[in-house]
């Protein structure tokens, strides 16, 4: 057992261990903060696995920014403990979550205990050829086979702004086309009722 | 650096209509600064319409692909892209009054509308995973968005989220689906993948169970996209909420292009898996039966057309599970006639709900065919056409897939659909009794009729009718859609 697979089989317990611990924990701000544990320990796979940069990435916009900002989220809105996540589930559905994630967990093992792992420590899978996974080769794939999908990229995250300002904007009293009409009156009021 | 440059095979005849969508949603949203500006907006978001209409019609009969592959073009994408355009044109007539009535009326609303619609096409002429996921994306994200656009109501903000958790948890499914397509096949390229396919089926060891696995995932997001039965959940809460013109859009336009990419994958590329067929006939069982059977004790219109557009799904999906041209090109003049008659049935539904305090319960119809005759008489006709009465476009297309499938020896697939149509007749005859024969309980609200609404009612009725007495046309157009696909 080299270097490599030792840092490999760390990580990617504590991985998994993240991960786990974020979808167990009912305190939102520990489950965000299992979470960026979890990210970093993948940005070492990621690293290992050549892709330099896509590690990097990972830290640097997922567990640095993305994850930051959902911890402000949280905290200022200000969810505590267990009181925001409702009564225990019923037994039926306590069953029915049960039986499927062990059928998946089941089938995951099924899955991953096949060729790659085997592969790999067995030297099957090849190495990389020198420079990949670097910020050359990501931008060069990036804007020659993925233009397209790059392009695209960019009117999602247009679309995601507009949706967002659609969902989140606050409405001013005065502006004719928001002001509230006497049918969406008549509406709400039922809507109140039902 | 030239060489990469030719490499790219950059061929901007391939999505002339996207580009067209994706301009006209941008002025929209940069010319809504200025107020003056705004009364034109609809007519933007038209005309930015009808030329990606005229754009996709002068990519028929064109072969090609480019941007390193990830694009193609050819019939069938032109055909499917005609069929969102129809219906976004028809939901940008409904929006017009009934935005206007409700306090909705903002430009967003018409420039999600492109978005979503770019999205869909981009789906529809996919040659690659990735593009086809960002163009579900892209159709998704918008349909989010204007589920909840009314924000003052209750319902319609469950509905947006609501869908917006149940389509992330799809797209979950649909991914890591990919994902292990891209694990087994090595490529993400459609074409590439079929023609692995060949030795990985035959490859018993763990590589084709990456595979299947992948495939298995994918059809179930698809199935969350088209509402097919396990995963149809959503669909009557988010039909409810949404607002009317909205609901109408997507019974009808994310179906089409779910449609067109599972046509694509699992008809066209993968034909032949006795896996997928079996799993094709379950869904397109379930989805029938369940869809109608839930349909006949709902109380509001809206609900009713919901699980409707469920048993509709499951008869496309009959199609899909015969296979073969003539089931295929049923299935696409079914779509196309579908889209006709569920748009009309949504468009009276919108007229309804502009009056004050309606609901769109069965009860609000009452009296419609003295106040409104033609109203009533139209209202009549797509109770027709959804339940599949001669001469009306859903007899035909119900007719020809039915036939495909007898053709092809799933005799059973046709009876149960046949039993089904049955059982379906009932509660869309109980629209026209309502709205007919119900005795009026006090004074009827008049609803008026404004002209871009009386505009989509005839372009819809026109479909309809057109579709159940000359037939030919529409059927020449999509045979020569599949013509020439693998």
């Amino acid at each position: 057992m080299n270097l490599d697979t030792v840092i490999f089989i760390v990580s990617a317990v504590v991985a998994v261990f993240g991960a786990t611990m974020m979808i167990a924990q009912r305190n939102p701000v520990a489950s965000v903060l299992y979470l960026i544990l979890s990210l970093v320990a993948q940005a070492v796979c990621y690293v290992q696995l050549s892709a330099l940069f896509l590690g990097a990435i990972l830290v640097v916009v997922y567990a640095g920014a993305i994850m930051v900002l959902f911890l402000f989220v949280i905290m200022l809105l200000n969810l505590r403990g267990s009181e925001d996540l409702g009564q225990p589930p019923k037994a039926l559905s306590r069953f029915t979550k049960y039986t499927i994630g062990i059928l998946m967990t089941l089938e995951l093992v099924f899955i991953i205990k096949g060729a790659p792992l085997k592969a790999m420590a067995t030297g099957l899978i090849g190495k990389a050829p020198d420079g990949f996974g670097s910020v050359e080769q990501v931008a060069r794939l990036m804007f020659t086979d993925y233009l397209y999908p790059f392009e695209l990229t960019g009117v999602l995250l247009l679309i995601a702004v507009v949706g967002a300002v659609v969902v989140a904007k606050s409405r001013k009293p005065g502006d004719p086309e928001e002001t509230q009409t006497e049918e969406t009156a008549g509406t709400n009021t039922n809507e109140a009722g039902s | 650096m030239v060489d990469y440059v030719s490499a790219l095979s950059i061929d901007f005849n391939l999505i002339w209509p996207e580009i067209a969508l994706l301009i006209g949603a941008s002025v929209i949203l940069l010319g809504s600064i200025s107020k003056s500006f705004r009364p034109v907006i609809p007519a933007v978001a038209l005309i930015s319409c009808i030329v990606a209409m005229l754009l996709a019609s002068q990519q028929w009969g064109h072969q090609g692909s480019g941007f390193a592959d990830m694009v193609t073009c050819d019939n069938f994408g032109v055909m499917f892209k005609q069929i969102f355009l129809i219906a976004s044109i028809v939901t940008l007539f409904l929006g017009f009054r009934y935005l206007k009535v409700k306090g909705l009326n903002r430009p967003e609303y018409y420039a999600l509308i492109l978005f979503s619609t770019a999205g869909m096409m981009v789906m529809a002429n996919t040659a690659d995973l990735v593009v086809m996921f960002l163009g579900l994306e892209i159709m998704s994200l918008p349909l989010y968005v204007l589920a909840g656009f009314n924000r003052r109501s209750l319902e319609s903000s469950e509905a947006g989220i609501k869908y917006f958790l149940m389509g992330a948890f799809a797209t979950a499914f649909l991914l890591m689906g990919i994902a292990f397509i891209y694990g087994a096949a090595e490529t993400t390229n459609l074409r590439r993948i079929v023609t692995n396919f060949s030795y990985i089926a035959y490859d018993y060891n763990s590589t084709a169970i990456y595979f299947y696995s992948g495939i298995a995932l994918t059809l179930i997001g698809f199935g969350f996209k088209i509402a097919a039965v396990p995963f149809h959940s959503w669909v009557p809460d988010v039909y409810q909420g949404a607002p009317t013109p909205v609901t109408a859009f997507f019974s009808v336009a994310p179906k089409a292009a779910g449609f067109a990419v599972m046509l694509r994958i699992f008809v066209f590329g993968l034909s032949g898996v006795e896996l997928l067929t079996t799993a094709f006939w379950v869904l397109a069982v379930l989805t029938m039966s369940v869809g109608n059977i839930l349909a006949l004790r709902q109380d509001n219109v809206k609900r009713m057309l919901a699980y409707s557009s469920i048993s509709h799904a499951g008869y496309i999906l009959v199609a899909m599970t015969v296979g073969g041209a003539d089931a295929v090109s049923s299935a696409i003049f079914y779509l196309v006639a579908y889209t006709m008659f569920n748009l009309g049935a949504f468009a009276v539904v919108t007229v309804m709900e502009t009056r004050s305090g309606c609901r769109s319960e069965f009860s609000e119809l009452t009296g419609l065919s003295k106040v409104h005759p033609y109203l009533a008489a139209i209202l009549a006709l797509f109770m027709f056409a959804l339940s599949g009465f001669p001469p009306t476009a859903g007899f035909l297309g119900k007719f020809y897939i039915f036939s495909a499938a007898v053709h092809k020896g799933f005799i059973w697939l046709a009876v149960i659909g046949v039993m089904n149509s049955f059982v379906s007749v009932y509660y869309y005859l109980r629209v026209i009794k309502t709205a007919y024969f119900d005795e009026v309980k006090g004074k009827v609200t008049p609803v008026v009729l404004s002209p871009t609404v009386i505009i989509a009612l005839i372009i819809t009725a026109l479909g309809t009718l057109g579709l159940g007495f000359f037939p030919q046309q529409l059927l020449e157009f999509s045979q020569a859609a599949i013509f020439g696909m693998p």
